[in-house]
């Protein structure tokens, strides 16, 4: 099993965030006075291995991407702490965290819109080359066909503008310019939301041959949930700016703890007509609340099929539910046994399966 | 790119030849007598000589298919007789002036050196404010400089130059004498001391109309900056590590002045076209002022060649536009 392997050596934790918090603020009225905030990640924790994917899904509009880019700072966070590889850059300045750059890298959503239009695939890739390293003219180019080689782009493209390229490609570009500087670690937001699916395959199948090429270290935004099976080897699910459910991908997909999740997880077709005719989808029922204004309480307790009473009251903390399975609600609270009866039972399939998974 | 520009310089052709038609029939329709200034005492019979005399007799077509001849054979072939000593137009018929009675265009090269001194200096000095001044209010925008600079060029692009021009002499003329409120043409520029009058005289001028060109081109720069600053290359180059001088000058900032640039080649034939209004104010006797005397004393074929070479510039400079456009957007492909 994938997710079996990082656990056969001892891993170390590559990425480290405590309590991150991206707030935007709202600026209204006449004096552009500020008044309020749009919690887009409130208070999020999670750990990275070395070698892993991490899986980050949830519904549009949930956080992932601000997460994902607070993470490698590409905006200044609110609060909390993001150690990456043993570097504490939660609120590094800009100039130390220029030089962490070649050990973060990310890989955008848009292909189209994030390569410069002005500048060609060579001067893309090498730019980060000129500014981080020393190399020489002919070691750079040899550098760039190296990287087109491995992304599998044709070396005699080197010298065309992004624009001549179709969308597969120009995401080859975009994955060969995080690469150019040996990333230990590569945000990946959405890397194939905007192609093609006979070309995400392609993308995807690179992105995991790079990754045991060159040892890396993903975390792999998406919302597709079957895309996210097949490359994750650990499950993040994020609901209006928190982490709602964080387990190994097997156990998460095959009997999810917050209802969310098994919420989310019902959305995705099933292939099979015969079991699709008989799949039970959880209808959610109104909208996501406003991230500037979340309810009281659990985020989800407005559209929760379980909800209960305390769940309007107290926010659920992210606690270990599970050996190496991690969720905000109370359904797991020790002291709530009995209010969750109704669920006790699926939850002890939950135990029983999840250490059948991990020996 | 060559087949391109040639077709569009063919394509201009027919274009040139309906408004030098158009020009002209609206000048030569207009009412308007170009011997209302002599005596009334002169007979009939002698006006009307006098009239033949000026080529009024012939019917329009003639008149405008000679006009047509006189700008495009005689006076380019007269022009390079001028450069290379040749004799080819000698004895052709020049376009002339009614009111100078000297072809009309001597009178232009005259009156050239003082429009591109005065207007040509005041745009460049325009672009060289404006590109810094909307590259950092896009920066900062919504900050203080942003709030002024958003101020000034309201100020500059509402403000007529009329008023402007008026109220700088009352000030630094009138009042605090630093500056002579007439452009003195004869001044030629021959030692330090001459440079200094030259450039105290142009001082006026060339800030009014540099503020109303930097105006418009900041706003222009800003809004593209904004534009670009919020595309997702921006944040991959940050992404990238690159420091924020490159990301801001290499990559914003090229990017940005794809639009700018063009907006800049398109401002050029206003120019030649001299600022009416700003030559009139501080007497400076460049093409602007040529063309509004031109008026006053029903100069026809003074103001036709005049109204019809703005036209040209401004064909041409459209095309020197697209051009640009097309050297500095990889995207754009003309073929």
């Amino acid at each position: 099993m994938l997710d079996a392997k990082p656990a056969a050596k001892p891993v170390k934790t590559l990425v480290e965030v405590r309590g991150l918090k991206m707030y935007f603020p709202i600026h209204t009225g006449l004096l552009r006075a500020h008044t309020g905030d749009v919690k887009a990640v409130d208070d999020v924790s999670f750990d990275i291995l070395e070698g892993e994917t991490l899986g980050l899904v949830g519904e549009s509009g949930c956080g992932k991407s601000t997460c994902g880019r607070a993470l490698i700072r590409l905006y200044d966070i609110t609060s909390g702490s993001v150690k990456i590889d043993g570097t504490e850059i939660g609120h590094a300045d800009q100039t130390r965290l220029r030089k962490m750059r070649p050990t973060m890298q990310m890989v955008f959503q848009d292909p189209q819109a994030s390569l410069n239009p002005r500048m060609t695939v060579a001067d893309i890739i090498s730019e980060p080359l000129s500014e981080h390293t020393t190399l020489s003219k002919t070691d750079k180019l040899k550098r760039i066909y190296e990287l087109m080689d491995a992304v599998g782009l044709n070396r005699r493209f080197a010298n065309r503008y992004p624009h001549e390229f179709s969308g597969g490609q120009r995401q080859r570009i975009g994955i060969a310019r995080a690469l150019a500087l040996n990333p230990k670690f590569i945000v990946c937001d959405e890397p194939i939301a905007a192609l093609d699916v006979s070309i995400q395959a392609q993308v995807v199948n690179l992105l995991e041959q790079l990754q045991d090429e060159f040892g890396l270290t993903y975390l792999f935004i998406s919302h597709d949930l079957s895309m996210v099976r097949h490359i994750a080897d650990r499950i993040a699910v994020m609901y209006l700016g928190k982490m709602v459910e964080l387990g190994p991908r097997d156990p998460v997909y095959d009997s999810p703890l917050h209802p969310y999740t098994e919420a989310l997880l019902s959305a995705v077709p099933e292939p099979d007509p015969s079991l699709e005719k008989t799949r039970e989808r959880i209808i959610l029922k109104g909208d996501v609340p406003s991230p500037a204004n979340p309810p009281k309480g659990c985020n989800f307790c407005t559209r929760c099929p379980k909800v209960m009473d305390i769940c309007r009251q107290i926010e659920p903390e992210f606690r270990e539910a599970e050996p190496g399975r991690f969720v905000a609600c109370h359904l797991y609270d020790q002291n709530n046994k009995t209010t969750a009866g109704a669920t006790g039972g699926t939850e002890a399939d939950n135990e029983h399966f999840q250490q059948g998974e991990t020996k | 790119m060559l087949n391109y520009t040639i077709r569009r310089l063919i394509i201009s052709i027919p274009v040139l030849l309906l408004i030098s038609l158009i020009i002209f029939l609206l000048l030569n329709l207009a009412p308007g007598d170009p011997l209302a200034n002599q005596p009334l005492t002169i007979p009939p019979e002698v006006r009307q000589k006098m009239k033949e005399a000026l080529g009024l007799g012939a019917p329009l077509y003639v008149r405008y298919l000679l006009w047509l001849k006189q700008f495009f054979w005689v006076e380019p072939l007269h022009a390079f007789d001028w450069c290379f000593g040749t004799h080819f137009s000698v004895g052709m018929q020049r376009i002339l002036s009614w009111q100078f009675r000297s072809p009309v265009f001597d009178v232009i090269v005259q009156r050239m050196p003082q429009t591109l001194t005065v207007v040509g200096m005041s745009y460049v000095i325009g672009v060289l404010i404006a590109v810094p001044i909307g590259i950092v209010s896009a920066y900062r925008q919504y900050s203080w400089f942003d709030q002024i600079g958003t101020f000034i060029s309201m100020i500059g692009y509402s403000v007529p130059t009329f008023f402007t021009g008026v109220l700088l002499i009352v000030v630094f003329s009138v009042d605090l004498g630093w500056f002579p409120s007439i452009y003195n043409t004869n001044l030629k520029v021959v030692d330090w001391q001459t440079f200094l009058l030259q450039v105290r005289q142009m001082a006026m001028p060339v800030f009014v109309l540099a503020l109303y060109n930097a105006a418009q081109i900041s706003r222009f720069m800003r809004s593209s900056m904004l534009d670009n600053l919020q595309q997702d290359y921006v944040r991959t180059a940050r992404a990238k590590g690159m420091g924020e001088r490159t990301v801001l000058l290499t990559h914003v900032l090229r990017n940005s002045l794809i639009p700018v640039v063009t907006v800049i080649a398109l401002g050029v034939p206003t120019i030649f076209g001299g600022a009416i209004i700003t030559e009139q104010v501080f007497k400076v006797n460049g093409l602007g002022q040529l063309l509004i005397t031109a008026i006053y004393a029903s100069d026809v074929p003074m103001v036709q060649t005049l109204t019809f070479i703005f036209a040209v510039l401004i064909v041409v400079f459209n095309l020197v536009a697209d051009i640009l456009y097309g050297v500095l957007d990889p995207r754009i492909r003309y073929d």
